[in-house]
Parts: structure tokens; sequence; C-alpha cells
């Protein structure tokens, strides 16, 4: 029987083998001190181990047998706006009946409240699963990760109060864009007042492009502070679905993840609760609320890109031309191999990053409970810098390929590929707005090129370069090492400019470098542990890299020249 | 109110997907090349005991099955997706039972399990015989009413004083409501609700589940990893039921107790001289509609 996890063998290499993982396990059952408590508790590093692989199945087993098959018509027959309400496709509800039956809500959240303490690599590998099964579904069911702020800067009875709810299902959204504040999100002018009279934040005003915007629990982002017009008027607030006061308008129609409504919403005198402290809203909540999503939407990236592959592959071993298979010929086999290399490359970077983010909100949580030691709190630091350089990236990348893979995959289709007949069509529009949303890859560079100029990547790739590879990597770790020299140079030679318009033309080209170098150095590690599994798509990935990083170069060269 | 529920499940030979190893030169199903699985039908009954579970709190559903200890894996699966917990009736005196002794196994074992049963629900039939004799006669023997052909379950209600069932019942060519009085047995269709996943919580839980067949030769729950679990959460150690746990009568158990014989089993090969193509011509359509009336198929 089809499995969306079992099938896919990097997923679990991905999880079980990084020496990483016994760390973040330890630290995020405190070492294992529910077991008592909880009957579902793991006992040990082993027991969660086979906990969490188990969890997977089951995630695979639905995604295989519901999500996928319900897909096409999830997205041809779309949610619809009705009487202020959103009414998703019909099969949504058939998705959202299998994941709330299996328990899969709240799934990082403790168990106190419901939840399933998982680590975040865990929830990542369910979303990039799912994703790859519907990546509009996705977009609904991962929304309870809105939850984790919720969770860090809620007060104790707000956490009572909601995250139960959200571990037995109902669903979120995080209502930040309005018309004139996208990108810059200190234009936000939705209005919260204090009403004196009834001791509550009344909300008015209108929110445009919100993802499932008639959840059952918002997180919004709205001017606390009359007069203030930039990023530290702004507060965060909880609005309850069932307290009333927020509508609907309607629902964009849009090119891709049609399942998912994304829509406008009218503030009524809508009341709400403030989440954490006043002005605080956008500097330090939504930022925290950001990086998580977009670690979602890397691994929304990968399960597109796993789809693409599988697609992909699937076509070109049964389409016949010529007397033979179109994957005999090598112009086809390379875009399916150049498919696989960035599934590959990608998907390393994207456990990586959510290993760091692991360690560093396991601490963090701790950190609630007690005062850490000297040296958890130099873990602390070390992990939280790594996961705030690593997400832009992680981000980035792996939704750039997503869309080059769709792109690549309808291309093996030839012309059936462009008719709406294929899952191929799909994939390709629902990858289109992974580079786009949740800050575009032009901001994730912007997040990521501080790192590139005060030469933390730099420092962490001389890490990466000093770990052992097995002997037949030799050559192509000399190679990768070859290819950081250039990203070291290029990176000395527009710093040495001193021209800021210059670094910021030449950011994206240093911020791709670096993402390459990090990329080669994951997989080679991977493919020393598993040449199997790994080998090939090395072989392929290093070729693509050295030419990306040669293209960056003499781009940069050239710019510098004027 | 709440329910006692009984569900009968079976471990099968995975026969819908069949290579061509699945039968042993000898004519008999080749168990080592099917995946063993959680028999379709008897999910569909579960999910309808499951439902009357979610509608009335404090309803039990235990599951009953009858195998060899790999078979356990059916209570495990059933607990994984939200029975409370079940039997594995196991016992050499077993084998070899046809419908009818196993229908006896089975009924001793309710009577053992769940005297007061309010509801027996199984699956129509099972995909490695497809008889759909074992739930009535499980009905007979225990002297309850039995509906076949389950859809889907209604309502439970009272009336005039005593539990009652209301069901839908597919029937040639449409579908009919039928009521009963409870305790009852059900037989559910293979095109009633399908089985819900299963719940991540209730795996943690629920995955050491062993029954003691399980257990390697000569060895206890006190020799597992983990061991002390098992002395903590009695849940983990899975009901098993012999023969003379449910004081059944040898004779009418296992071989002795089958009145079906298999004379022979015979290995049909279709040959190729047993067939005819045709075109889609005239001339050949019309061929073969003078050949079906001559030869009274048709007309």
């Amino acid at each position: 029987m089809a499995n969306y996890y079992n099938d896919i063998k990097e997923i679990k290499f991905e999880l079980e083998n990084s020496p990483l993982m016994q760390r973040i396990v330890e630290l995020k059952e405190r070492s294992f001190e529910d077991k008592d408590q909880y009957d579902e508790a793991p006992q040990d590093y082993a027991d969660a181990m086979d906990s969490y692989d188990r969890v997977l199945d089951v995630v695979g087993n639905i995604v295989a047998n519901v999500v996928a098959p319900n897909a096409e018509a999830v997205d041809a027959e779309g949610p619809h706006c009705e009487g202020g309400r959103v009414r998703y496709a019909s099969k949504t509800y058939e998705n959202l009946d299998a994941m709330n039956h299996a328990g899969l809500n709240g799934m990082t959240m403790p168990r106190r409240y419901g939840g399933l303490n998982l680590p975040v690599t865990v929830y990542t590998a369910a979303n990039e699963i799912v994703s790859a099964g519907d990546a509009g579904f996705e977009n609904i069911w991962s929304l309870q990760d809105c939850i984790e702020t919720l969770y860090c800067f809620g007060n104790e009875e707000q956490r009572e109060k909601y995250i139960p709810r959200v571990c037995k299902g109902e669903t979120m959204s995080m209502d930040l864009t309005e018309p004139d504040a996208g990108s810059d999100l200190q234009s936000v002018m939705l209005k919260a007042t204090y009403d004196e009279e009834n001791q509550c934040w009344r909300l008015n005003g209108s929110k445009r492009f919100i993802t499932n915007g008639d959840s059952d629990i918002h997180l919004v982002l709205a001017r606390s502070e009359a007069g203030t017009r930039d990023g530290r008027g702004l507060s965060m607030f909880i609005y309850d679905k069932r307290d009333g006061g927020v509508d609907v308008r309607r629902i964009e129609n849009k090119l891709g993840i049609h399942g998912s409504p994304t829509c406008e919403l009218v503030y009524k005198n809508a009341k709400c609760e403030l989440c954490g402290d006043r002005k605080l809203g956008l500097i330090k909540y939504v930022m925290s609320l950001m990086n998580g999503a977009r670690l979602g939407i890397a691994a929304q990236s990968v399960g597109l890109s796993q789809a693409a592959y599988n697609e992909a592959v699937a076509y070109a071993l049964d389409r016949k031309q010529f007397g033979k298979a179109i994957i005999e010929f090598p112009a086809v086999a390379e875009m399916i191999s150049n498919i696989k290399a960035r599934l590959d490359a990608g998907r390393a970077l994207l456990y990586q990053t959510a290993r760091y983010v692991d360690i560093y909100k396991a601490l963090e949580d701790i950190s609630r409970d007690r005062k850490l030691e000297a040296d958890e709190r130099a873990e602390l630091k070390q992990y939280s810098r790594l996961a705030d350089a690593f997400t832009p990236l992680a981000k980035g990348m792996n939704s750039e390929y997503a869309n080059q893979n769709g792109y690549d995959c309808i291309q093996v289709h030839g012309g059936s590929g462009f008719m709406l007949e294929y899952a191929c069509q799909r994939i390709y529009r629902d990858a289109r707005i992974t580079s786009i949303y949740e800050g575009t890859t032009q901001l994730q560079t912007v997040a990521a090129i501080r790192y590139v100029t005060n030469g933390f990547y730099s420092q962490v790739i001389g890490e990466y370069a000093q770990q052992p590879v097995s002997a037949e990597l030799e050559t192509t770790k000399a190679q990768v090492k070859t290819m950081a020299e250039k990203f070291d140079a290029c990176t000395a030679a527009v710093k040495e400019a001193g021209d800021q318009d210059l670094l910021d033309l030449c950011a994206r080209h240093l911020y791709e470098m670096a993402a390459d170098v990090i990329m080669c150095y994951l997989l080679m590690q991977n493919a020393t542990k598993s040449p199997e599994l790994f080998a090939e798509s090395l072989r392929n990935y290093v070729r693509l890299a050295e030419s990306e990083i040669e293209k960056h170069n003499c781009w940069i060269r050239n710019t510098l020249k004027g | 109110m709440s329910l006692k529920i009984v569900v009968l499940a079976k471990q099968v030979p995975d026969t819908r997907n069949v290579g061509p190893d699945a039968m042993t030169p000898e004519g008999t199903v080749n168990r080592s090349a099917l995946p063993a699985i959680f028999n379709p039908e008897d999910l569909n009954a579960l999910e309808q005991a499951l439902r009357l579970k979610d509608q009335f709190p404090g309803t039990t559903v235990t599951v009953v099955t009858m195998g060899p200890g790999r078979a356990a894996e059916v209570i495990r699966e059933a607990m994984y997706r939200g029975a409370d917990g079940g039997y594995l009736l196991t016992d050499r005196a077993f084998a070899g039972a046809d419908t009818l002794a196993t229908s006896y196994a089975l009924s001793t074992a309710i009577k053992h399990v769940c005297p007061d049963a309010d509801l027996i629900i199984g699956g129509r039939q099972a995909i490695d015989g497809d008889t759909a004799q074992v739930g009535p006669q499980v009905a007979e023997k225990l002297g309850l009413n039995q509906i076949t052909y389950v859809e889907e379950i209604l309502k439970v209600d009272t009336q005039a004083g005593k539990l009652a069932i209301t069901v839908k019942r597919h029937i040639d060519g449409g579908a009919e409501t039928v009521e009963s009085s409870l305790p009852c047995v059900l037989t559910v269709n293979g095109s009633a609700a399908p089985c819900r996943p299963r719940n991540v919580k209730r795996v943690m839980k629920y995955k050491r589940c062993l029954a003691p067949m399980e257990l390697p030769q000569g060895t206890g729950f006190g020799d597992l990893p983990y061991a002390a679990e098992y002395e903590k959460k009695p849940y983990l150690k899975l009901g098993q039921l012999s023969c003379a746990d449910v004081n059944a009568d040898l004779q009418q158990c296992g071989l002795s107790g089958s009145p079906t014989k298999v004379k022979a089993v015979e290995n049909i090969v279709f040959k190729a001289k047993e067939s005819k193509v045709l075109s889609g011509s005239d001339e050949d359509v019309n061929g073969l509609i003078q050949e079906l009336l001559a030869n009274h198929t048709i007309g």
C-alpha cells in the first residue's frame, strides 16, 4: 500500500542520521520526565525515535489514501464565500476529518495541553509529506504552527484556553497583510482600541490576503498605539471566532494552492485579547511567527519538489517515443537527475535548519521554567543564531527549487504537461507562491545577507569542511572547498568596494553562493553515510552548484568592474 | 446510555493483490506470498462501532479475533483506531475450522468475555473465504437477532424501555431501513463508511501491546525490552483465550467440528482454445448474436 513517508527513504534518513537528533530528543523530552504521567510519552531515545517513525507512518498513510487522491477535486472546486464565512471544497473536510481523527494537531505542543510534544524536525517531515500530497491543503493544516507563537508569548490563561482547542483540530490563521502593508508590515493600520466599558480590546478595519482567514483562532497584528506610524506602535492580538466580529468579504481567485482560501477580512468592533506585551507585536512576535512560517514554506517546497520528481519519473518511464521510454534519452534523464539533486540538497538544508530550530526552541522553553546553566546559555545562543541564519536559506532556496522542479516536471511531460490532465500542472501552479509568501526570495536575501558580510556562513562552512567524508568523496570535497573559496573571495571583493547599493545588488548572488556550498557539504555528509541513497545526487548537485557558483562569481566580478 | 460492543475481526491474506505465486502447487493459499491484513469489511464494522462510541460516551468496543499469534496484530490495529481492547482466541484445537466451527468458537468466546454485549458487529465476509456465513451463524448460536448487509447504523435508542437499533441495510437495487431490539448481530458491507485512520497518540500508547502467544517460545513479558512497562500498564498485555478458557466443546471445534470437507482442489487455467477473438466489425458482431441466440444464451 502506498505511503508518502515509507516510500521516501530519504525522509527517514534525514530524521535518523544527524548527531544532533539525540540532543534534540533529550531536550524536547526533558530527560523523559513525561513518561510516568502520559501513557504515550517515550521511555528513552530509541523509544522516541520509534514513536516518531510510527507517527509519520500514519501521516504518510493518510496522505496516500485521502489527501493525495482528493487533491485534484479540491483544486478544481476550491473554497467559496457564503454569508461572510468560508466553505472549503467538499473534499477538504474529508482531509481535515482524517487529520483530526489521527490526532495530527498541536504536534509540537507540550502534552499537558493535549499536544504530541514532537520536535520541529518531525513536524517538518509531516509538513513535507502533506505538501507532497496537496500543497494547498498543507497550507490550512500547517497553520496549526501559529500556536507556537501563542505558546511562547501568550499568558498561561491564554495557553490553557487556546492550545487544547488547536490540539483537537481547531484551525488558525495569522492576520498580518493589509492592502498597503505587504512586505512592509510596519505600515499595518488595522486599529486596536481598548474598550474601557467592557474591559477588552476591539479591532476595526480590514486585512487582505489572509490564508485560511475564517479560521477558529486568529493571531492579528494591529495598531494599538494611536498616532504612531511605524512598527513600534503594533501589538499582537488573539481573535476567537466564537466571539464574532470578523467577516470574510471575499476570497481571492489564485493561480495555485486553490484548496487554501485566501481571504479579505473585515473587522467590525471585534473583541480580542492582547497577546504578550503592547508594542512588541511586529518587532518580536511577528518575527518569531514568520520564522516558523518560513520553515513551513521550506517544507512545503520540498514536498512539492518530491511530488514533481515522482510525477516526472513516472511519466518518463511510461512514455515511449522513438521506440523507447523517454527516460532513456540523456536530455530527459538530465532534467530528472537535476530535479532529484535539487530535491535532496534542499531537503538536507531543510532538516539541518529544523534541527537548529529544535535545539534553540527546546532550550528557550526550558529557560521558561528554570535558569539555564552557562553552557546551556551558550548553546542556546549558538543554535538560535544558526536557526536565524539558516531559515532564510532553507525557505528561499527550496522555494526557488520547487519552482524550477515544477517547471522541469512539465518539460518532461512535453505537450501533455501543458494540458490540464496531469498532476504536474497543479504542482507547477502551487509551487509559484512559495517564493513569494512569508517573504519573497528577495526578502530572504535581506534577512540572510548580514550572515554573509559578518562571516558567519563562512565560519559554518569552515566547520562543515572539517567533517570527515568517505575516501571516494575526497575529490568532491576538494572541489567544494574551491567553491567555498570563491564565495569568500567574492564576499571580500564586494565588502571592499564599501558601497551599500552595490552590496544590495550583489546580495542575491552571494546568498545563493553560500547556500550552494552549504548544501554541497550537507549532501556530502549524507552520501558518506548512505552512498546508495545520495552518491548520485551529490555528484549531480555538485556539478550544478559548481557552475552556479562560477556564474555568480563571473557576475559579481563584472559588476564590480562597473 | 453506554453500550457494550464486540467487534469480530479476522486477519486475512491480502487476496486483492494477487501475484503469480499466490497459490502453492498443491492449490492452497501461499500465505507467505500474501501480506496479512485486517479483513477490509471488518474495518467497516469497526467504524460503525467507533461511531457509536463517539455518540455514547462510556461505550466499550472489544475486538475478538481467532487465529495464530500474529493475528493479534488485528487487535492492535483496532486499538490504534479507537477500540478499547481485545481478545485473541487461539488454540491448536481451533485449527482447520470451517465457518460452523469458527462461529461456534467465536460465540463461546463472546459468552465468556462479554456475555452482556449489546451489539456484535462484524464485516459481511472475509476476503479469503467469501462465505458471509460466520456473522449469521454466530447470531444463531447466541440466539440473537441479526441484520446483514448493513450500510449504516441510523440510531440506537430506547423504545418501550428497551434498547433498539435502526439500521440502513443494502438490498438488491436499493436499501431498506430495519429495526431490531438489542442485543443483536450486525454484518457490515464494504460500501459502508470507511474506517477512520489510526490515532497517533493511541499508536504511541498501544504500540507495545502483545498477546502472550506472540512472545518467543519459552519467554515471558518479563524478558521483553521495557519489561517494567508491562507490569505498570496491564493494557499492554492483550487478552488471550484457549479452547479450555472459553469452555468450548472440543468436538465442535477445529477440524472435528467442521462438516465442510474439501474433496479436491482443481487448478483451473483458462486456455486460449476456450476463447474467441472478435473484431468490432458488424459482421463479427452479427455472427456472435446469431451464435448466442442459437445456443439460447440470449433471446
